[in-house]
């Protein structure tokens, strides 16, 4: 009777996920593995014809689509780095007994609200060389900005501290939550034996806080290596092709009528975020300490 | 605040909200007014937004009075992400009744046989010009109507400026960057460039072609047959070159990546930027009061007698095969060709080169540099745009260009990228020879 009693119970779990489970096979399942098949062709919307890993060839010999791999990386790892290390900071002081806190939390956490799009179209219209708000506002203080958006080496830098600014309010809610958890006694210890602020943050709440840290720097570095909008509303790519990132060049292939160069790219984002992301989460969460 | 008063704030705030989402439902569409003949027949239209909608709603008010059936006429981007709309409606099926496009190779590239109605055998098919023809033609068959004047590519000039500068029309590309270094030491821009608008920067490329034709002739079919390339080809590489020549030697505004197309043609009008590279056909969005202190002149070569205008063919407005409304849509056509068609769009729209129409002039009112190009038609020194004799044109020429007039890399190797850009294309139609 044990044993039927089992089964039953694990035909409901089972039937339960049925649903989703179809969903999850027709809209991610089947299109991942179509999308496989398709980079290996040069397809139109009425018609296909195989050519092999050519697509591939072409993506990893263009420079204007070699750039795009050199950009996710740089823009993934800083935008990572930043979040995570002001985050921690943010987090730490909002956690602290300071006045407002309730509205700097609120302060920090609102572009995390807002539209990306929205931030793209108003930070670029801010960062106009000669009428935008911020160079208007160096002006006054006697210095000529550069183009933020314009000029090849600081584009890129532009368009990643704008992120970073959207992005920071997520990671310190993220901290916040961790930091709270950490239970009192600890610091009261460290009180006890004489710690300072420093050895208190350095040997209690960095080792305590791993699992949020190890939540944003994932989540971060993931949404870095997939970032599409804030550049697409920003520079579009530009100028020419010295901001273009993966996803922008993959949307660029499938304006341009590209569409199996197009899924081709889509196949390496894929390969990328796996073959960066695993390890790093394999190797971060190994040094998570028990609470 | 008593917990009544808390609730109902909360409600209100609640309800205002679900509001604030149905002020996104507007669309960016506008429809002519009603007549007193009113049918039950609706017939929607498709234009760039940096077209002129007023000239089109002109046409569509105009076509109603006579004929009862009203228009709605709908919005796209323009440049590369417009193409990619009309590219995807025509996929799915959800393409308005008329669609306003260009006219060559884009044209081609949108598969005409299958997605757009055969107009060879309508009355109005006769009276339009055959060069024009054969650009909206696939197999024989002619699919679109010229949808506007045909323009040329070249510069902009402000005639005031000129004067007070004392500079004359050049001829050569040298007598050119003469007059850019003048313009320069008097502080003013020599050189608009307007690279937010990404499609602009392609200007001097693309109208450099006349110079290209006259030293080669059969250029566009080898380019076609992949015989002939950019960047192994001295006269097809040298629009490269004088492009990046212009941003080496500062003759651009400082902010040339910010500066949208609206913003240069004002620079243009009120003479602070001089000189424009760009097509005629946006002349109408100068102010009325400035436009007509704007001459042209085409992009010189490299000797005076060798001069002539890269001309571009209107954009053409066809009918969608899936249109539920293809009758009325043809009625709408032969409004559009017929003079009192042409005249209400010229009233909001004038002509920015001759008509592709046989039997419609050119009105006295034209606009000054509009003037200055007739000489050049007269006397044929024209030579239509490679997009109309080549059905290759890659798709990311306009960011190549842009990349060009900043400076990055060099000329032969942007015209190299070019290259390999328009044997992807080639590839993807299954042109036969790649």
């Amino acid at each position: 009777m044990n044993a039927r009693n089992g089964m039953t119970k694990r035909i409901y779990s089972y039937a339960f996920l049925v649903p989703a489970g179809i969903i999850y096979f027709l809209v991610f399942l089947l299109p991942t593995g179509m999308s496989f098949f398709f980079s290996l062709t040069r397809w139109t919307l009425t018609d296909w014809q195989f050519i092999g890993l050519d697509n591939f060839k072409t993506f990893f010999s263009e420079p204007s689509l070699m750039i795009g791999f050199k950009n996710t990386i740089i823009y993934a790892v800083l935008t990572c780095s930043f979040k995570v290390g002001l985050g921690l900071l943010l987090g730490t002081l909002l956690c602290t007994k300071i006045r407002a806190k309730g509205f700097l939390r609120s302060m920090v956490f609102f572009p995390t609200l807002v539209s990306t799009i929205a931030i793209g179209i108003t930070f670029s219209s801010m960062m106009h060389p000669t009428q935008g708000i911020i160079n208007r506002a160096l002006n006054l203080i006697g210095i000529v900005g550069p183009d933020w958006l314009g000029n090849t080496k600081i584009a890129l830098l532009s368009v990643i501290s704008v992120d970073i600014w959207k992005g920071v309010g997520m990671a310190t809610i993220i901290f916040i939550a961790g930091i709270m958890s950490i239970p009192k006694d600890y610091y009261e210890a460290g009180d006890i034996d004489g710690a300072s602020t420093y050895e208190k943050f350095k040997n209690i709440t960095l080792p305590l806080c791993r699992p949020a840290m190890n939540t944003v720097i994932i989540l971060s570095f993931i949404g870095g290596l997939r970032s599409f909008e804030l550049v697409w509303a920003m520079t579009k790519g530009g100028p020419g092709f010295t901001t273009d990132l993966i996803a922008s060049i993959i949307y660029k292939q499938y304006t341009g009528g590209f569409y199996g160069l197009s899924t081709a790219g889509n196949v390496i984002l894929f390969i990328v975020v796996s073959v960066l992301a695993f390890p790093l989460y394999t190797f971060i969460t190994k040094s998570e300490v028990d609470l | 605040m008593s917990k009544s008063l808390k609730k109902l704030i909360a409600v209100t705030a609640c309800t205002a909200l679900v509001f604030t989402m149905f002020t996104g439902c507007g669309s960016k569409a506008s429809s002519s007014k009603t007549s007193s003949k009113s049918t039950n027949t609706k017939l929607t239209l498709l234009i760039d937004n940096q077209s002129s909608l007023d000239a089109f709603t002109a046409v569509a008010t105009a076509f109603e009075k006579k004929t009862g059936i009203k228009t709605v006429v709908d919005l796209k981007p323009a440049g590369a992400e417009g193409d990619n709309i009309v590219k995807t409606r025509l996929a799915t099926g959800d393409m308005d009744d008329l669609l306003f496009y260009n006219a060559g190779s884009l044209f081609k590239a949108l598969n005409p046989a299958d997605n757009f109605v055969d107009l060879s055998s309508q009355p109005f098919a006769s009276r339009l010009d055959d060069v024009f023809k054969s650009t909206v033609s696939v197999d024989g068959k002619l699919y679109g109507i010229p949808g506007g004047s045909s323009f040329a590519g070249g510069w902009l000039y402000n005639k005031k400026v000129y004067a007070q500068l004392g500079l004359t029309v050049p001829k050569t590309w040298n007598e050119l960057l003469a007059n850019c270094e003048k313009i320069k030491a008097s502080g003013k821009t020599a050189v608009v460039a307007s690279y937010k608008d990404t499609w602009t920067a392609q200007l001097i490329v693309l109208s450099d072609y006349y110079n290209v034709h006259a030293q080669d002739p059969t250029f566009a079919e080898d380019f076609t047959a992949n015989k002939a390339k950019f960047a192994t080809t001295p006269v097809a590489l040298k629009g490269f070159e004088k492009q990046q020549e212009l941003f080496k030697k500062g003759y651009m505004n400082k902010d040339f990546q910010a500066t949208t197309l609206d913003a240069g043609l004002k620079m243009l009008g009120e003479g602070t930027g001089v000189q424009y590279p760009m097509l005629t056909v946006d002349l109408p969005n100068i102010s009325a009061d400035k436009v007509n202190d704007i001459g042209f002149f085409p992009t010189p070569g490299d000797s005076a007698d060798k001069n002539g205008m890269t001309v571009w063919e209107p954009n053409g407005i066809y009918i969608s095969k899936k249109s539920k409304n293809i009758d009325a849509a043809k009625k709408w056509l032969d409004f559009f060709v017929s003079q009192e068609g042409v005249t209400a769009f010229a009233t909001k729209s004038k002509a920015v080169g001759p008509y592709a129409i046989k039997d419609i002039k050119l009105p006295a009112d034209s606009f000054t540099a509009v003037k200055d190009m007739m000489p050049l038609f007269s006397a044929g020194k024209t030579a239509p745009a490679l997009e109309f004799s080549s059905p290759l044109k890659g798709p990311n020429l306009e960011q190549i260009c842009v990349q060009n007039g900043s400076g990055i890399k060099t000329p032969a190797e942007n015209a190299a990228e070019y290259d390999k850009d328009v044997e992807k294309q080639a590839k993807q139609l299954g042109i036969k020879g790649w």
